[in-house]
């Protein structure tokens, strides 16, 4: 698999420690279901953002993509940020409660986030608290809802808007 | 008398009533799809614009988590559908990882010639259609569809089909290139060259095209890493991020080529970065040719196959830009979650501020630049 490999330079191990040095009082577990990531708790989502895009020697000025994934005891957020300055790439998750979903926007970090957080509050219904303008991006207004969720179904009769 | 004063009796900018929502598509000839843009003019000049988009969605995330990992593959065709090859391979590399199989080599040389002449391909239609946006009408495009048919027709030889490919497959290509498409390529890309010279001797000298794109839609560098933006539209404003050469995959460490930027970020240099990339992938597509290997060109993959419960994240350089899937399996025959980073999406992210303080004319100008394709846009 080494053609899928991360772009040269330091390794994931040596960002995940100069995070945990700059943040010594939190320990960030870290988790390898096939992409080593770095756990950040909810709370600290934003300061960890912002750290990690204005630290010259991280420079993480790219949002490169926001995803959600429904696992149904919870639902996880995974960032995956890269330093295009720096030629690095990290991943971090973030678990939020699938009930309450609800979580910071980093709208105010990275511009991408803009679109890409209402995305996935249209589609996982996750809400982002501070997000400039929440509202549903791909489906229409009225949508009864939030399809990617698991427990989601067809309903029987199709509405007629 | 209007001499007396020459602003004093014209409307100024201080009498104007009203500004005038207006609203441009879903459907219109040059939203390049169902899109939407509401603008609110003041005059001619554009002072606020919202987008909408979401015409063209149907849940392909949702109905890739239904369908098998092979299934799945003719969904993804239809994403950026003027590249499919392209989406067919950054799902097949997530599924690969996914299921730990290797790629044989010559599978990785079909893969890197068809998706460079993929690439060619939708820059034909970019650059064409760019062309009809700013007002050449169709002689640019005629002539670039022209050479964008010898590939088509090229992909039709190898699958079958011309623009729904379902050719990259998890672990392979479905099917191995036939006697008739060496002669065939080899006599595009000794062609394509003097084609591309057509293109730029219609376009890039023409005092009217740089007129109207030169300085327009200027996407400032800072921003445009700030909004996450990729491909042919990032390197325009200067980042020379090309995922070929930041994290190659498959074996593009092996071809010599340059990643194309442009310092001005305006439309024009959006243009000529795909100009020259069209450029660059015919070196590829010929050096690939030169090299291509026996072997198999596929590995074996049953059908329905289970990878292992765990996660996968692919890139690829897309012609719209960096083109990833995150897909995660929890062991059956069907992915878990699949979603898709779409670069057209992403790169839609700063159009409203480009937008601003530009005319109605220059809207369609900017939009066009931008390259979108809205099957990816909307998946």
């Amino acid at each position: 698999m080494s053609e899928t490999e991360p772009s040269p330079g330091p390794t994931f191990e040596t960002l995940v420690a100069q995070l945990r040095t700059a943040f010594p009082d939190r320990n960030f577990p870290t988790v390898d279901p096939g992409i080593p990531a770095i756990v950040v708790p909810i709370d600290s989502l934003v300061e960890v953002c912002r750290h990690l895009k204005s630290a010259p020697s991280l420079a993480f000025d790219y949002l490169a993509s926001l995803t959600a994934i429904d696992y149904l005891d919870r639902i996880d957020l995974v960032y995956q940020l890269r330093s295009v300055t720096n030629r690095l790439d990290l991943t971090i998750r973030v678990e939020i409660d699938r009930d309450d979903a609800v979580a910071p926007s980093v709208t105010g970090i990275w511009r991408a986030a803009d679109l890409q957080e209402r995305e996935v509050y249209d589609l996982m219904g996750v809400r982002f608290t501070g997000h400039p303008d929440l509202r549903r991006i791909l489906l229409y207004d009225e949508f009864d809802g939030h399809p990617l969720r698991k427990d989601w179904r067809l309903p029987a009769e199709p509405r007629t808007v | 008398m209007l001499t007396d004063n020459p602003t004093g009796n014209l409307p100024t900018l201080e009498d104007e009533t009203e500004q005038i929502v207006m609203n441009m598509g879903p459907q219109h000839p040059s939203t390049h799809g169902v899109f939407r843009m509401i603008l609110t003019l003041s005059g001619e000049t554009i002072v606020k614009a919202d987008l909408e988009m979401g015409y063209l969605h149907r849940g392909v995330e949702k109905q890739c988590e239904e369908g098998t990992f092979v299934h799945n593959v003719t969904a993804t065709d239809r994403l950026d559908y003027l590249a499919a090859m392209s989406n067919n391979l950054a799902y097949s590399i997530a599924s690969e990882q996914l299921a730990g199989v290797e790629v044989p080599e010559r599978a990785w040389y079909i893969r890197t010639i068809v998706c460079e002449l993929q690439r060619i391909a939708s820059h034909c239609v970019a650059v064409g259609t760019f062309g009809a946006d700013v007002g050449t009408m169709f002689t640019p495009l005629q002539y670039a569809f022209r050479e964008r048919e010898m590939i088509l027709d090229m992909f039709n030889m190898i699958c079958g089909a011309r623009m729904t490919l379902n050719y990259v497959r998890p672990g392979g290509v479905s099917l191995d290139l036939p006697e008739e498409f060496m002669p065939a390529c080899r006599y595009f890309v000794d062609i394509m060259p003097a084609k591309i010279d057509e293109y730029e001797s219609l376009l890039t000298g023409n005092e009217i095209f740089t007129a109207r794109t030169k300085g327009v839609g200027v996407l400032r560098r800072d921003r445009a890493l700030d909004y996450a933006v990729s491909g042919p539209t990032l390197r325009g404003s200067g980042p020379a991020y090309d995922v070929r050469r930041d994290a190659p995959y498959g074996i593009y460490d092996r071809f010599d080529f340059n990643v194309i930027t442009e310092e001005a970020g305006d439309c024009f240099s959006r243009y000529l970065v795909r100009v020259r990339e069209m450029r660059e992938s015919v070196k590829i597509v010929k050096q690939a040719l030169d090299q291509l290997p026996d072997g198999p060109y596929f590995a074996p993959l049953s059908r329905n196959f289970r990878p292992a419960v765990g996660e996968s994240f692919s890139r690829i350089e897309s012609p719209k830009g960096e083109l990833g899937f995150y897909m995660v399996s929890d062991g059956s025959i069907a992915p878990y979650r699949c979603k898709i980073r779409a670069p057209s999406f992403i790169n839609l992210g700063p159009l409203r501020e480009m937008l601003v303080g530009h005319k109605v004319a220059d809207a369609v100008v900017i939009l066009g630049s931008i390259d979108i394709v809205l099957g990816e846009v909307d998946r």
